[in-house]
Formats: C-alpha cells, sequence, structure tokens
C-alpha cells in the first residue's frame, strides 16, 4: 500500500463528518436501545477515521495510536452498553429507551 | 489611679450581663445585691477618682484612657478612649451617685415585682450606658452611648409590658428620640465631612481654624446637634414624648427622666460649646427653644392631675432652664443646674414613688391629700425638693443654680431669656406647691390605708438626697473651669444681689399665691375653672398646648394613610416579580427534564450546533 | 488509490444510513459490519494498514459479533420489526434529520476554510512504528486502557447476570 499517489486531508474528514452526522441521526431518531448503540459505535468510529487521517497526513504513529485507544473504549463501551440492554430488556420488557424514563424530575 | 477608670462602667456592665444571663434563676435579694453593688462600687470609684483629680490635677486637666481601636477605615480612626476632665467627672458624679441611691430606692420599690432581676439589668445597662455618654472620648463613642441610654429608656417605660399603654409609651418615646437621633447622626456626619474627625478634642481645636464665625455649615451642624440635644432632652419641638414615658416605674422616671438620660442633650452642647461659640444663630436657638419649652412646661404643669406628670413637665421646663443659661454663653451654670436638678429631681420622683406605693400605686393627686401626718418623711422630701425646684432662696439648692443662671442671662444682656425665666420660676413655685398642697394637706380623699415604707432601702436615698437638695448641694464646686469657658459676667456686686433678691421674691410670692388658691377651700380655683375661658385654658393647658394632637394630624395620621393606601406594597411587586420570573423558569426546566434520553441528546445536539455556530460565526 | 477512497467512502455512507434506517436489527447490524469493513478499507487507502487491520479484527470481528449475540438472546421476532416501523416515521426522523444535517453543514464550512491541505496516504505507517511508539511514549495511556477494559469486564459481569 505505498502508492505515491495522495489525496486530500479534507477528503477523509469530509468522511468522517458524513459517519458521524449519520450516527448522530441515529441516536436522535431510534428509539430503540440496541439502534442507539450501534449508532454511538458509528460515531466513535467516525472520530477514530478522523484521528487516523490526520495522523497520516503528519506521517505520524499518533493516530492509530488513539485509533486503538478508541478502540479499547468502544469495546468498553460495548460489553457494558449491551449487559444494560440485557438488563433494561429483563426489567421492562421492552428496548424503549422512553421506558426507562423514571429518573425525570 | 486614674487607669481604673474603665472600671467605672465595667461594673455596671458585668452587672447587666450577669443579671441578663442568669435570669429568672437569681432571687430578689441577689439580683439586687448585684443591681445596686456594681453601681455602688462604681460611686466608690467615681469618688476615689473625684478625689484624686481634685487633689493631684492631671497634666492638661484631663486624663484619656484609650482601651482599644474600634474601627480604622483609611483616615477614619475611631479609638475607644476614655476621658476624665471636669465635666465628664461632674456627669460621672451625678450619674453612678445619684444611680445608686436610686437603684438602693428601687430595691425597696420594686420588690415582689416578678421582673425584679430583669429591671436590675436593664438599669445597669442604662447606667453603662449613660457612663460610655459622658467618658466617650470620640463623637461615636459618645453617640454608642447615646443609643444605648435610647434603649433602655424603651425598655423601661415599657417594663410592665402586659398593659398595651406603657408599650404604645415606650414606642412614642423611642421613635420620637429616633428622629433627633437621625438629626444627631447627619451632625456627626457633617462633621466628620468637613473636619476629617470625630475625636472631640481634635474637633473642637480644629474647628476654630476650619469655619469662620457664623459659617453655614457650623450652623447647620450645629443645628443637627442640637436636633438631637433635644430630642433626648424633651425640648420643643419634640418634647412630647417625656409626659407619657412616666408609665415606667418610678425609680426609672427618676434616674432616667429626670436625673440623668434627659440632661444627655445640655450635655452634649456643653461638650460641643465650642461649636455653638462659632455659631451664633444656633446658641441663640438654644436658648430660644429653652426659654420657651420652660415656659410651655410650666403652664401644662399647672393643670395635670397626675403626680407623676406634674413632675414630668416640671422636668422638662428645668431642663429648658439649663438650655436657656447655654444660650446665654453661661455653661457652666447650665451643668450646676443640672446637678442639683438631678439632686431634688430625684428626690421628687422618689418621694412620688413613696407616696404612689402608700396609696395603692394611685398617682391622682385629687384621690390623695392630707398625707403630711402618714407619710412625714415623704412630706419632708417633698417640701425641701419643691423647695429647692422653686428655688426658695438661700436655703435649698436650687437657688443657688437657678438664681446663677438668671444672673447670668440678665448680666449678658439677655433680657428676653431673664425675663422668661423669671416668669418661668414663678410658674415653677406656683405648680411645685400646689402639687404639695392638694397631696398633704387638706383632707385624705382616697380609697384604702395608707402605709408608710420602712427599711434601710426606702429611708437612705431619700435622706442622702434631701440632704443633697438644701444648700449642702448647693456648696458643692464643680471643677469645669478648664473645660467649658467661663462665665460671661463677674460674679457679685450689688447688682447680683438685687437680681438674687428679686426671684428670691418671685420664688415666694409663687409659694404664697400657690397656699392662697389651693389651701383650704379652693373656692376661687373652682370658680375659675369653671368659668368659660378658664375651663379652655385648663383643657388647653392639661394637653399640653396640643402637640400630640398637632403631631398626630401632621404625621402620625398621613403616615397611617400612606401604609393603609399602600397596604399591598408596590415595592413589593418588583421583589415578587423575580420570585414570579423564578418559578416560571423552574416550571420550564421541569418540563425539559422529562426522562427522555433521546430528548436530552438532541439538546446536546443542538448545544453543539450552537457552539460550534458561535465559534465559526463570531 | 483515490478510487479505491472514493469507493470505499461511499460503501461506508450508503452501508451506514441503511444500519441506522434498518428496521430488523440483525439486517442493520449486518449493514454496520459492511459500513466497519468499507472504513477499514479507507484506512488501507490513507496508509494505515494496521489500523485497517484491527478494524476488521476487533470491531468488525468482535465487537459486532458481541452486538449478533445479543440480539441473538433477546430473540426478537416479527412483533420487533412491526415496532420499529411505528416508531420510526418521518415525523420523528425529521427533526434529527434537520440537526444532523445543520450540524454537518458547519463541519462541512469549517473545513472548506481550511488552508490548502497536503494529501494523506503518502507514506505507509506500518505496525512497527505504531507498536513503538504504543510502548514507548504512550505506555501509561495502554496502562490505562488496560484498566479500563478490566473495569468493563467487571461491570460486563455484574450487570449480565440474572439476579
Amino acid at each position: 500500500m505505498t502508492e505515491a499517489t495522495t489525496l486530500p486531508l479534507e477528503h477523509a474528514l469530509i468522511l468522517s463528518g458524513i459517519l458521524f452526522a449519520l450516527g448522530l441521526l441515529g441516536i436522535l431518531a431510534r428509539r430503540n436501545v440496541l439502534f442507539v448503540l450501534m449508532s454511538i459505535e458509528i460515531m466513535m468510529n467516525a472520530a477514530a477515521l478522523a484521528f487516523v487521517a490526520a495522523g497520516s497526513r503528519w506521517h505520524a504513529a499518533d493516530g492509530q495510536i488513539l485509533f486503538i485507544l478508541i478502540l479499547t473504549l468502544a469495546a468498553s463501551e460495548a460489553s457494558v452498553g449491551l449487559a444494560l440492554v440485557l438488563q433494561i430488556y429483563r426489567r421492562f420488557g421492552t428496548l424503549d429507551t422512553d421506558a426507562a424514563g423514571e429518573l425525570k424530575g | 489611679m486614674y487607669d481604673l477608670l474603665y472600671l467605672v462602667f465595667a461594673f455596671p456592665l458585668a452587672g447587666f450581663l450577669v443579671l441578663a444571663f442568669a435570669r429568672g434563676r437569681v432571687g430578689e435579694r441577689l439580683a439586687a445585691a448585684i443591681g445596686v453593688g456594681s453601681v455602688g462600687l462604681s460611686a466608690l470609684l467615681t469618688a476615689a477618682l473625684a478625689g484624686q483629680f481634685l487633689s493631684h490635677p492631671p497634666a492638661g486637666g484631663a486624663y484619656t484612657q484609650t482601651l482599644w481601636h474600634w474601627m480604622s477605615a483609611g483616615a477614619f480612626d475611631v479609638r475607644f478612649a476614655l476621658r476624665l476632665d471636669g465635666l465628664s467627672l461632674s456627669m460621672m458624679g451625678v450619674i453612678t451617685g445619684v444611680g445608686f441611691l436610686i437603684h438602693l430606692f428601687a430595691a425597696w420599690y420594686m420588690r415582689g415585682d416578678e421582673g425584679y432581676a430583669r429591671f436590675f439589668s436593664y438599669m445597669n445597662l442604662f447606667v453603662a450606658s449613660m457612663l460610655f455618654l459622658v467618658l466617650g472620648d470620640s463623637l461615636l463613642f459618645l453617640y454608642l452611648g447615646w443609643e444605648g441610654v435610647g434603649l433602655c429608656s424603651y425598655l423601661l417605660i415599657g417594663f410592665w409590658y402586659k398593659d398595651p399603654a406603657n408599650g404604645a409609651a415606650a414606642r412614642k418615646a423611642f421613635v420620637v428620640t429616633r428622629v433627633g437621633d437621625t438629626l444627631f447622626a447627619i451632625g456627626l456626619f457633617l462633621l466628620f465631612h468637613s473636619l476629617g474627625t470625630l475625636d472631640i478634642q481634635q474637633a473642637l481645636s480644629l474647628a476654630p481654624q476650619q469655619f469662620a464665625p457664623g459659617s453655614p455649615t457650623v450652623t447647620l451642624i450645629t443645628l443637627l446637634l442640637l436636633g438631637g440635644a433635644v430630642g433626648k432632652s424633651a425640648q420643643l419641638p419634640l418634647q412630647t414624648w417625656l409626659p407619657d414615658a412616666m408609665a415606667g416605674p418610678t425609680p426609672v422616671s427618676a434616674l432616667i427622666h429626670a436625673a440623668t438620660m434627659v440632661t444627655a442633650g445640655v450635655y452634649l452642647v456643653a461638650r460641643t460649646h465650642t461649636l455653638y461659640e462659632l455659631a451664633p444663630f444656633s446658641l441663640h436657638l438654644v436658648g430660644g427653644v429653652g426659654a420657651v419649652t420652660l415656659l410651655l412646661a410650666g403652664f401644662s404643669a399647672l393643670v395635670q392631675t397626675d403626680i407623676k406628670r406634674v413632675l414630668a413637665y416640671s422636668t422638662m421646663s428645668q431642663i429648658g432652664y439649663m438650655f436657656l443659661a447655654e444660650g446665654a454663653g453661661a455653661f457652666q451654670p447650665a451643668i450646676f443646674h443640672l446637678m442639683t436638678h438631678a439632686f431634688f429631681k430625684a428626690l421628687l420622683f422618689l418621694a412620688a414613688g413613696a407616696v404612689i406605693l402608700a396609696c395603692h400605686h394611685e398617682q391622682d393627686i385629687f384621690k390623695m391629700g392630707g398625707l403630711r401626718k402618714k407619710l412625714p418623711l415623704a412630706y419632708a422630701c417633698f417640701l425641701v425638693g419643691g423647695g429647692a425646684l422653686a428655688a426658695f432662696p438661700y436655703l435649698t439648692a436650687g437657688f443657688y443654680s437657678k438664681d446663677e443662671i438668671l444672673w447670668q442671662a440678665y448680666a449678658s444682656g439677655h433680657i428676653g431669656l431673664f425675663w422668661a425665666g423669671l416668669f418661668g420660676a414663678f410658674l415653677t413655685s406656683i405648680y411645685t406647691f400646689r402639687l404639695i398642697f392638694i397631696v398633704f394637706h387638706g383632707e385624705y380623699r382616697g380609697h384604702g390605708e395608707v402605709h408608710a415604707g420602712h427599711g434601710l432601702a426606702y429611708g437612705l436615698p431619700l435622706v442622702v438626697l434631701l440632704i443633697l437638695s438644701t444648700f449642702v448641694g448647693g456648696m458643692i464646686h464643680q471643677p469645669l473651669s478648664g473645660v467649658l469657658p467661663a462665665n460671661p459676667a463677674e460674679e457679685g456686686g450689688a447688682l447680683q444681689q438685687q437680681v438674687a433678691a428679686l426671684s428670691g421674691a418671685v420664688a415666694i410670692a409663687g409659694i404664697a399665691l400657690a397656699g392662697a388658691l389651693f389651701l383650704g377651700e379652693r373656692r376661687f380655683v373652682a370658680r375659675l375653672a369653671q368659668s368659660a375661658p378658664g375651663r379652655w385654658l385648663s383643657r388647653w393647658w392639661f394637653a399640653a398646648f396640643g402637640f400630640d394632637w398637632l403631631y398626630d394630624r401632621l404625621f402620625v395620621r398621613p403616615f397611617l394613610y400612606v401604609t393603609r393606601v399602600n397596604a399591598a406594597d408596590v415595592f413589593d411587586l418588583a421583589v415578587a416579580g423575580i420570585a414570579t420570573g423564578l418559578r416560571a423558569l423552574y416550571r420550564g426546566s421541569v418540563r425539559s427534564e422529562n426522562g427522555r434520553l433521546r430528548w436530552y441528546a438532541a439538546s446536546m445536539a443542538a448545544g453543539a450546533v450552537l457552539v460550534i455556530a458561535a465559534v465559526i460565526y463570531l | 488509490m483515490e478510487f479505491a477512497f472514493d469507493l470505499s467512502a461511499a460503501v461506508a455512507v450508503i452501508a451506514t444510513l441503511l444500519a441506522i434506517s434498518s428496521l430488523d436489527p440483525v439486517h442493520a447490524l449486518l449493514y454496520l459490519i459492511v459500513s466497519l469493513l468499507a472504513v477499514a478499507m479507507v484506512f488501507f487507502a490513507i496508509g494505515a494498514p494496521f489500523a485497517g487491520i484491527l478494524e476488521v479484527i476487533v470491531y468488525a470481528g468482535a465487537i459486532m459479533v458481541l452486538f449478533v449475540f445479543v440480539v441473538m438472546m433477546l430473540n426478537l421476532g416479527r412483533a420487533a420489526v412491526e415496532q420499529e416501523r411505528r416508531w420510526l416515521t418521518p415525523r420523528v426522523w425529521a427533526g434529527p434529520a434537520v440537526l444532523a444535517l445543520v450540524l454537518l453543514a458547519e463541519l462541512l464550512h469549517v473545513l472548506g476554510r481550511m488552508p490548502a491541505a497536503a494529501g494523506i496516504g503518502e507514506g505507509t505507517i506500518g505496525a512497527r512504528a505504531v507498536g513503538a511508539a504504543l510502548f514507548g511514549p504512550y505506555l501509561l495511556a495502554v496502562e490505562l486502557g488496560s484498566m479500563l477494559l478490566l473495569a468493563a469486564l467487571v461491570a460486563a459481569f455484574h450487570l449480565g447476570r440474572n439476579e
């Protein structure tokens, strides 16, 4: 993968922005907890893409390091979040986020 | 020796604290021991200090003891300092000496009262505050004592607070004197503004350099200080509270409303005499206020039926004499009269208390009568004290001081003040002996058995004050020459003899007239009072020339009207508006917190959008 | 390489759109996996092969499989799909869509104002360089990450227990 051709950094960042906005749309539009978690994964992935692209721009490994850290975060988040999904399903019998709204003021 | 000066006020203050904190847990004997003992110790110490002062005067005629710095802010630096000079020593002697005797009498008078310890705690606080007032080296310190005695006056007038009338009298005294105190405070601000100091000695030495004689500033300052003085001393136009203040226990009337507190105004004017000498208009006004008050109070005293109200009006009238003297530039006779007045008026009030208790709390003089056989000691006290009040020639203390005032007024060219004082003396002897003849002569018209008091606490104060009210009190020499300016007129000479003879003759004529009118059947007085102008005049005088009525129409009713109109309080609307706005905000935020995860996320996203937009476009 | 980048990017965007709009969770997950694989291709295209490999192995391989397992455990049937259809009305997604579009427009605006950027993908940063940096200056971050994973493990174990 060591082609001499280059492409502008903006393109990668634009892709990252689009994916991020899609993830946001998913969080805001879906009521199912599972989809909300997936959307969060999308957003994190978008952020990771921006890091990697920036690291590539500067020929530095730091971008990929941060990608690995985000990966770690995503794994932790997914495991805890999915455990919570299981609990919610057990308690309320549904995956509707609005069902778990007892904490409101 | 001088460094024990602070103990003079520390004893009563400690007495107040002990009694106040041990409320209800000390018996009468212990409360009396603490209350009377603390003032007694002060009196002993004052006597020792006076001995030291007279035998070994301090350098410069004054000793200043700085206890600590009260406050210091920029150029504003107030020391908590006591100043002992001839004037404050004289005042201290009156306060602790007469105060001790009155406390001792009160131990007898108040026995059996459920507020016994409370009474003595207030009295001790009063003595301490009054000592602050006269010992204060700074006008701010003086003001502290000034307000302290006002508070104690309020507490003690309303001492029997279960009767609403007493509470109303206390409130009236407090509010009316507050008017004067506010003027006084403004005067202090103005004084500090122009001189940059509230230290009395500094201010007095700076004033002649700072102010041209008669300049508007110094006139305004002295007028404002005079406002405070007339409020405290019950002079025109703030005199209306004193007769009502008689609602308090009689020893209170003796101590606060005759001997000490009400003379604070006289002390204030004397203390700041340098300022008044720079403002001739104010000084004339002081004399005028005194002259008018002494005449008005004299007429009112003629027709009163309550034994204590007669004495209250006579107090106003006598303080009028002191103001008159100061107006004539005779400060030393004013302070001298202050002292003799403290003696004989305290004596009269204590004797009146003895009479009132003997007649089962009866204060109407027309329900007494013929008491001279049943209460010989009180009768003797009233004869001597009334004689001093009427300035009976040569035998009584009052004669020496009042004659001095009249002579100085005459000799310094204040002829108007002189004639007013002379006519006032005539009135004084009439109403004083009217009181004595009605109470002690004729037939007893009251109900119930009259029984005289007995015991040391009853007899000793009366006897000591009785002795001091005779010429013995007139012999006392006050070391005032270094503090107060010399008298405007020379002593001695044939002219003074003539003035003395004239005033003595006027006093005796007044007594004779009172005897003619009020001894025996009093048919002439009754006919006079029944005639139309007589009825009208006596009603007018009885109401003290209708000042209460006037103030009620001028101030009280308009104020009450405004409060009624403004019952909903327009100014509260703004404050309530804050509360309403906050409640609306609260309801809005409660609605925003609906437990919907997506709503929260959308809020955060919208916030992020807004922040980024702000970063981009701003 | 520009072609590879553009193609993968287009696949990623379309797959993501399908993932968030799909009614069946299993379909959504499969679209998401496609999207992640496409992003992995993007990584390869911009010269970050190590990141691309991790994306495939960890993201698509492990995390997504976790999701699949959970969906299987929940055993959602046709009723769930019907419910999703009822929930996903235009009235529900129109507002969020506007919000997301505004955010995107702002991001694009910022990018448009950037000075002409240098290119990316000129060289490759391989696993060797990343590893050297990871266990060199970033050692502390790695330790912190391991603590985070441990905590997540404990939490997931605790939450997932059947009380």
